[in-house]
Order: C-alpha cells, then structure tokens, then sequence
C-alpha cells in the first residue's frame, strides 16, 4: 500500500492533469465549435469555416487525443508514484 | 441473384455468426455473466463499447437529422463523442477499481445507503427501458422493409437471437458478439458512405469529400450544397439558427448523459486493470469517431442527392414529373425506383399540391410538396446513389447489428439491476452464486420479453423518451457518481437529496413541455416557446446535474461528516493498486 502522502500527491497531480485536459475539451466543443465560430469565421474550410469543421469533426479529433493523452499519462504517474497494479 | 435473396442470405450470415458466439461464450460464474470475467483486452472492450453505444439512433437517424438540420444539430456529433472524455478521465478507471458488478451498487456503498442504491435502480431501470423500446421498434422496420416479413415476425426473430447470446452468455456472450456486431455496422456504414463520396468529390475517404470540391459544380461541396438549399428557401445549412445557450446546453446534457448512462459505464468493469479502462475508454471512441466522422458527410451527400434527385436539371429547372416517378426513371434516364420503394412504406410522401404533375420540394411549407423522413437517409442511401444490390443487403445487416446489439446492452444492465442490486442487494442477500446466476438469467428473460411486448406495442411517446433517458442519466446518475470519486464530503443524505432535486427538476420540466407522463396536450409550454430562456427540455438534462450538484452540496455541508471506513473507500478508489483483489464481492 501507497503511503499516505505519496497517495495525495498522486491524487493531486491527477487533478492537475484532468483540469489541463478538460478546458481543451471545452474549448474545442463549446469554444470552436459553439462560442467562438463568429471569430474564427474568417478562416475558411472548404466550403464553409473552422468553426463549423469544428463542431462537426475536429472536436471529436481532439477528443480521441485527449484520452489517450490522459492514459499514457496515468501511466507514468502510476508508476512515478508507485501505485501501478 | 435478386434483392431479396441477397438481403436473406447476408442478414442470415450475421445472425449465424452471432448464435455460433452465443454457444461459444456461455457463462459460467456471475463474474463472467456480470462483467465477462474481467478479461476482455481493452481494445476487444473498446469495440463492444462501440457497438454498445452506437444504437438505432446513431446508425440509422443521426445522418438524417443532419442532413435536414445543418449545423444546427452539430450537438448530436459533439455530444455523443465528449462524453467519453469525461468517462475516461472522470468515471471509468475508478469504478473499474471500485471492483463491483453494477452502477446502483457503487452509489449504495459509497453513500452507505440502501435509499440511494434504489434511487439508482429506479433511474438505472426507466433510462434503459425507455431506450430498449426505440431498438426493439428500429429491429421490425429493418426486418419489415428488407426481409418482407412483417413487423411482429421480424421482431419475433430478433428477440429470440438476443435471447440465445444473452440469457446464455451474459455480458460475456454480448461482448464477444458485439465485437462481431460492430465489424458488421462500421463496413455496412462505410462501404455506402465511400461510393457516394467517390461519386460526389472523386475522394474515397468521405470525412475528407465533406470538405471537397463537387466534381460536377467545381465548386465546394458544402458551397454547392448551402446554394441549393437556399435557393429552394429552405433554412440554412451552414449557419446558426438555434440560440447558443441551447445549443451549449443540449451539447452538454448529452456529453454529461453518455457518461451517466449505466450500460456504457459497466463495459468498463470487464477489462483486466484500472489502466486497461483508461486506454479502452480511448478505443472506444476510436470505433465510435470511424462512424461519426464519416455521419456528417453521409448527412451532406444524401441531401444534396435528394435535392438532385428531385431538380434533375438543376435548381429553377423542370422538377421531377410524377409520370417519372410513376416510370423509375427521370428524364435523364436515371434510375430512380427508390422513390417508389420508399413511398410504399410511408417514409416518404409526396402530393401535388398545385396539380402541374410535378412535385416541388422547397422550403415553403405551403408549397413543398416532398416530405421526407429523417431515418430513411441511411437506409435509403445506396439506393439513391444506385449502388449494387449487396451494398443494400449490407446496410440492412448493420442497421441490425446496431438495434440488437444496443438491446442487448440494455437489457444487461436491466437484468443486472433487478438480479445483483434487488434481490442479491435487498430482497435475498443469501442468495447463493448459482441462485444468483439463475435470478440473473430469469430476469433477462422476462426483461426481453417485456422489450418484445414494448416493441410491438409501442407507445406513442416512444420517440419523445429519450430525452428523458438522457435526463435522467444526466441529472441523477452522473452527478452522483462523479461526487462519490471526486469529493470526500458529500454523505448519505446530500447524494439522495441531490439526486432526487436534479431528478425532479429534471422530470418536471420535461412533463411540462411534452405532456404530463407524455400524454397528449397536457402540456403548458412547447419546445418551440420553452419555459425558461430558450432552453428546450432536451437541454435541461445539464441544468438538472447542476442542481443535483447544488443540494448535494449544500446538504451535505449542513449535516454530519462522512463515516471514516466511507472515507478509506474514496481514498482506495482514487490509486489502481489493487485492483485485481476487489474483483468479486
């Protein structure tokens, strides 16, 4: 078993990461694709502009990233922390 | 060979193939009926949870409601894919390490509280079975239009196949037959989706075509596409129509809803370790992104194929004659049977309002003489583009694939929930492993049969219901569980008094807006003209979790400090060393 302060600076430092990984989330969906279209109006996709691209595909790009980001992540902190299975 | 043959024999490979998994996969223990033994590779896991998720709806419906919202409907692609992330890094990994069977379990032991565990059945049990009832019914019109047998046969038929790998295998069977399940609906999807995008833009790879130049204009495809629409006065397909505080809303209650419906959740308690369900959270999005990547160029290139369809010489041009449509072939010589096949099953209307022998669709709703149904996109699709007869065999399979293997999902956690959490939790907590084994058997069988019943007999409201599924899972459910990981505060009586404020809140607004239990015209407020703002009660599911968050909170703070053995629990969660040892009871 983990001792206790090592445990809570693991648990911290997984925060950490979830609140980094999670405003990409929603800057990606709710910015690009939703809040921030108007601003990216001006750059164009074919066809249409970035923000559209957004919300009908880059933000799922960017999701599949993100959780593979954390997992490789989560593991190097597994084993930093020595709480790895 | 004709049509008919050729659907027979591709939908019967399938079936044939998901029985043979079934006899393969028995189970023999409530491990490996609850969770497959926890031995599925991440990426088997990953794959399953795709067929898990992907429904009916996603197969079938999406691409149309984009074909006829735009970019409107953006939330459904957003939606559906976010909520994953919030699974992966949020919920997973946890209750993986958690190490027990079910998602009531977790909220009973984690809030000490018997209450809070049936709260959670309840909602566990009306989002599932509300969602049950749109497979079961997409299962008899798949079988009605493609195999000519009628609705109640067909379902008949689908019902006794689920039944053979479920009540047998449990999740082990439906695992290994969702793998299979989901090979046959991503090429049953792709295959149409690459001809098309070919066709249109010369790319075979149709999430690049959307953002191609159309062969035939030299223009964008999507340029073309917002021209024509336009032009015939229909509302834009580009740009933003909904309010943006809807459209955040409705993202985020169906991203929060993903994550909180119960039977994605338990794919993740069947892979081996705590980092296993990080990266299969990851691979299932992988299998879910190769539809949804490619949905949006489906939604884009069947509409403009329609809109040709019917302008054959382009737009402000003759329009389709009815003695064409009559015939099967426009005046160019296409082939354009698919028009009549589909009018015959009442998907797609037609009446020359104006009497000139022609049918115009446009925008204008006292003109417009085409009315289309949104879930004949898909299925329609080959047919529109005049691809070979295998190809609609295919799609026929994989609309299947999609409807039982969702069913199948479902009904686990249903029969799950009944067997595990009330008799094993409350009624019979000496239940041996085997009377277990036997309860959970029983009870997926009466679960199909009553989803058989419901099938056949649906009632009215069954579309309008899952908003309600999502509401729930969005509201109550993930609320609740995030709190239990993430906070060490929130006690007994702040998770249930959470969960019953978001799960009220929640209800209520729906009822009002959709009628008192759905029942026709009891309804004060209309989507169109919602109560608050303009959120409509597909969005409120976001707005009741943050209630739910709000009372859980506010409850907890004002009452007595969580017990220390509760506390240990959070701490053991939170670190996947360990893992393999909670396995079990």
């Amino acid at each position: 078993m983990a001792d206790k302060s090592s445990s809570n600076a693991y648990w911290a430092a997984n925060i950490r990461l979830i609140r980094i990984l999670l405003v990409i989330w929603a800057v990606a969906s709710f910015g690009c694709g939703i809040l921030l279209r108007p601003m990216l109006s001006g750059i164009g996709v074919g066809g249409t502009d970035l923000g559209f691209w957004f919300a009908q595909q880059g933000s799922i790009l960017v999701f599949l990233v993100l959780i593979f980001v954390y997992a490789a992540r989560m593991n190097k902190l597994d084993r930093e922390h020595g709480v790895e299975e | 060979m004709d049509q008919y043959t050729l659907n027979l024999l591709i939908v019967g490979a399938t079936f044939a193939l998901y029985i043979g998994i079934a006899i393969w996969a028995r189970a023999g223990s409530t491990s490996e009926f609850y969770a497959a033994g926890r031995g599925v590779h991440p990426v088997m896991n990953g794959m399953a949870t795709g067929a898990d998720w992907m429904s009916a709806a996603s197969f079938i419906s999406m691409a149309g409601i984009i074909a006829f919202g735009g970019y409107d409907t953006s939330a459904y692609l957003m939606g559906w894919t976010g909520g994953y992330v919030l699974l992966a890094m949020l919920l997973a990994p946890y209750l993986r390490k958690f190490g027990k069977f079910t998602v009531p379990e977790f909220i009973g032991d984690r809030f000490y509280s018997p209450t809070a565990r049936l709260v959670a059945v309840i909602c566990l049990i009306v989002a599932s079975v509300t969602y049950v009832i749109g497979q079961m019914t997409g299962v008899g019109v798949a079988f009605s239009r493609f195999l000519e047998v009628d609705k109640e046969t067909g379902l008949y038929i689908g019902a006794a196949i689920v039944f053979m790998y479920a009540v047998l295998g449990g999740m082990k069977g439906i695992t290994y037959t969702q793998v299979a399940q989901y090979v046959v609906l991503i090429v049953a999807y792709t295959i149409p989706a690459v001809f098309i995008s070919l066709q249109l833009t010369g790319n075979p790879i149709p999430g690049l075509g959307l953002f191609s130049t159309d062969v035939s204009t030299g223009q964008p495809l999507l340029a073309t596409l917002e021209g024509l629409v336009t032009d015939l006065g229909f509302k834009s397909y580009l740009s933003q129509s909904d309010t943006t505080l809807n459209m955040v809303l409705f993202t985020a209650s169906l991203m929060i809803g993903t994550a909180g419906l119960p039977h994605v959740i338990v794919r993740f308690f069947t892979v081996p370790k705590v980092a296993d369900a990080r990266s299969s959270a990851g691979w299932a999005l992988v299998f879910i992104a190769l539809l949804y990547l490619t949905a949006p160029a489906v939604a884009a290139m069947a509409r403009l194929n329609l809109i040709n369809t019917f302008y054959p010489n382009g737009v402000g041009e003759a329009t389709l004659s009815l003695a064409e449509i009559e015939a099967g072939t426009d005046a160019k010589g296409q082939d354009i049977n698919w028009v009549n096949n589909w009018a015959k099953t009442g998907l797609l209307k037609f009446d020359d309002k104006n009497g000139d022998g022609m049918i115009q669709y446009v925008g204008d709703k006292d003109a417009n003489e085409l009315t289309v149904n949104n879930d004949i996109m898909v299925l329609a699709n080959p047919e529109i583009a005049n691809l070979p007869g295998w190809v609609i065999a295919l799609v026929a399979a994989g609309g299947l694939a999609a409807a039982l293997s969702t069913a199948a999902g479902l009904l686990l956690a249903i029969s799950s929930a009944i067997s595990h959490d009330l008799i094993k939790g409350a009624i019979n907590p000496g239940i041996s492993e085997k009377g277990e084994l036997m309860a959970a058997r029983v009870s997926m069988g009466v679960a199909i049969a009553v989803a058989t019943y419901l099938g056949l007999n649906p009632p009215g409201f069954a579309a309008q219901t899952v908003a309600l599924a999502f509401g729930l899972a969005a509201a109550s459910l993930f609320p609740a569980i995030l709190m239990g990981i993430f906070s060490k505060r929130i006690n007994n009586k702040g998770a249930v008094a959470g969960m019953l404020a978001g799960l009220l809140v929640t209800v209520v607004y729906i009822f009002l807006h959709k009628g008192w239990f759905f029942i026709p015209d009891t309804n004060s407020f209309t989507d169109a003209d919602p109560l608050l703002l303009s959120i409509k009660s597909t969005s409120f599911g976001s707005v009741g979790a943050i209630i739910n968050f709000i009372v859980a909170y506010v409850v907890s703070n004002a009452t007595e400090d969580t017990p220390q053995e509760i506390q240990d629990l959070v701490e053991s969660i939170r670190i996947p060393k360990g893992a393999g040892a909670a396995t079990g009871h």
